[in-house]
């Protein structure tokens, strides 16, 4: 079906089909828009946090969809300053897929402050000691930096094309996003690593604190290196899933190849840096603090030693070692494999380093202390994948996306 | 956060902090309203009838 709203050359369903699906997703949204009403009108007594649960599901999503969002950063950074033109066929996805992970963000961290009224406090009435503040003060502006690499996307709707001011506003905005992208880069670095340092300088809890360098620990910089890498598998992951949905090539391959080959590498060297930073940690580090690696990994119902090798060896050396030999990252089903297990390694990653830590004790006669989330908590966290999907399924019909489309699809 | 606020101080952590907030917001506002001028300019040296078709 084309529309005058939908880019020209392109095919896409009927309004009803898609009146249809946005009715489905639209459920699920509502679902969770019904329990994020209800925590801001009953207040954060909906949740399964307590004073040991300061932080929980919401944290863990937060940092776990900011991880994955790094996608837009780390692309943004090798199209426009290093300059590698083959990802321009993929740039405008991932920077939409980075726009939605950090707005979820930014409304999961609404929901959980409690009172987002006083949201602007954090600006106003900034902790300077804080990496937190760090972190919001990025969040925000990254958000901001995000936001305009998709305006001029948005500007190119060709209803919106045809009005002068936009259509200029668009090119100049093209013309300087190299500046936008740089400020992009510079954000994420600082923020997607204040949220590492958060774990790492808590030093009364020994199953996350992490020496460093000068103030910042080693989490620091691994939570920057996880996301550049594992970032670019999910904006990977996503645009191959969006190409089965909507059974079109829509990405050249070329592209594709060179950001799981960067993805691959960076993967690759982040592991070896994680699996030294685990050895120090558990060798020196926690025996230092009076506790051996197995305390960490033993006496509770989930947190076995597993979740390590899951995440160090299932989850990260397996899809780097894909992603790096050009054989295998080729084979399009290896590719994805690798794609979903980087993306599940860095989540895994995410939770033990938000709720593995409240969960092991602090002293000899302490126990494990678990916990669940409340339905409040899960439907407000599968809300921001509703609002992904049919902000993706928007963009899709009514914006030039993916540039090469009209040519990767000759026949329609 | 502002010098004039009061409670601001004259210390490394406000400067680094703050002066790091205010250098992101001028870059990215400067950039906004270079592209916002310069679209106005662009749209007032068009010739009357002139539409905006795809150049980028």
């Amino acid at each position: 079906m084309t529309t005058p709203a939908i880019p020209e050359g392109v095919k896409r369903c009927s309004t009803r089909q898609f009146t249809l699906w946005l009715a489905v997703v639209g459920a699920v949204l509502l679902w969770g828009v019904y329990a994020m009403f209800l925590i801001w009108y009953k207040g954060l007594n909906q949740t399964g946090m307590n004073d040991a649960y300061g932080f929980a599901l919401w944290i863990w999503a937060d940092l776990a969809v900011i991880a994955l969002g790094g996608g837009a950063f780390f692309s943004g950074f090798l199209t426009y300053i290093i300059g590698k033109k083959e990802l321009k066929s993929i740039i405008n996805y991932a920077v939409i897929i980075g726009f939605i992970c950090y707005s979820s963000a930014l409304l999961i961290l609404a929901l959980d402050i409690g009172q987002p009224l006083r949201g602007w406090f954090i600006f106003w009435h900034a902790n300077v000691h804080s990496m937190l503040t760090e972190v919001a003060f990025c969040l925000s502006c990254y958000f901001a930096v995000l936001t305009i690499e998709f305006i001029p996307l948005v500007l190119e709707n060709p209803k919106l094309d045809r009005i002068p001011f936009l259509h200029h506003l668009s090119h100049n905005m093209h013309e300087v996003m190299a500046v936008f992208a740089a400020t992009g880069v510079f954000l994420s670095f600082f923020h997607q690593g204040s949220l590492g340092g958060v774990a790492g300088v808590l030093y009364g809890r020994p199953f996350a604190f992490r020496e460093g360098l000068l103030i910042w620990p080693w989490t620091f910089f691994l939570f920057t290196w996880s996301a550049a890498a594992v970032g670019p598998c999910f904006t990977m992951l996503v645009t191959w899933l969006t190409e089965k949905i909507t059974q079109k090539k829509l990405v050249r391959p070329e592209a594709f190849e060179l950001l799981a080959k960067i993805s691959g590498w960076m993967l690759l060297t982040y592991m070896i840096a994680k699996i030294a930073d685990t050895w120090y940690w558990a060798a020196v580090t926690a025996p230092a603090r009076g506790f051996s690696l197995m305390e960490f990994y033993s006496n509770n119902p989930i947190y076995g030693i597993w979740i390590l090798i899951a995440e160090l060896v299932i989850c990260g050396i397996v899809p780097a070692l894909i992603l790096i030999t050009p054989k295998w990252r080729e084979n399009k089903n290896l590719l994805v494999t690798a794609a979903i297990l980087a993306v599940l390694g860095v989540c895994i990653n995410r939770w033990v380093m938000v709720l593995q830590v409240m969960a092991a004790p602090l002293l000899p006669f302490q126990d494990w202390y678990m916990y669940m989330p409340t339905w409040q908590e899960v439907a407000t966290t599968i809300l921001p994948v509703a609002y992904g999907a049919i902000l993706i399924s928007l963009a899709y019909r009514y914006l030039p996306v993916f540039p090469h489309e009209k040519e990767l699809n000759p026949g329609q | 956060m502002f010098p004039f606020s009061f409670e601001w101080v004259w210390d490394i952590s406000h400067l680094v902090f703050m002066g790091g907030l205010w250098y992101a917001l001028s870059i990215i506002g400067a950039g906004m309203t270079y592209c916002v001028i310069k679209s106005l300019i662009d749209t007032a040296a068009d010739e009357p009838g002139e539409g905006g078709h795809g150049h980028h």
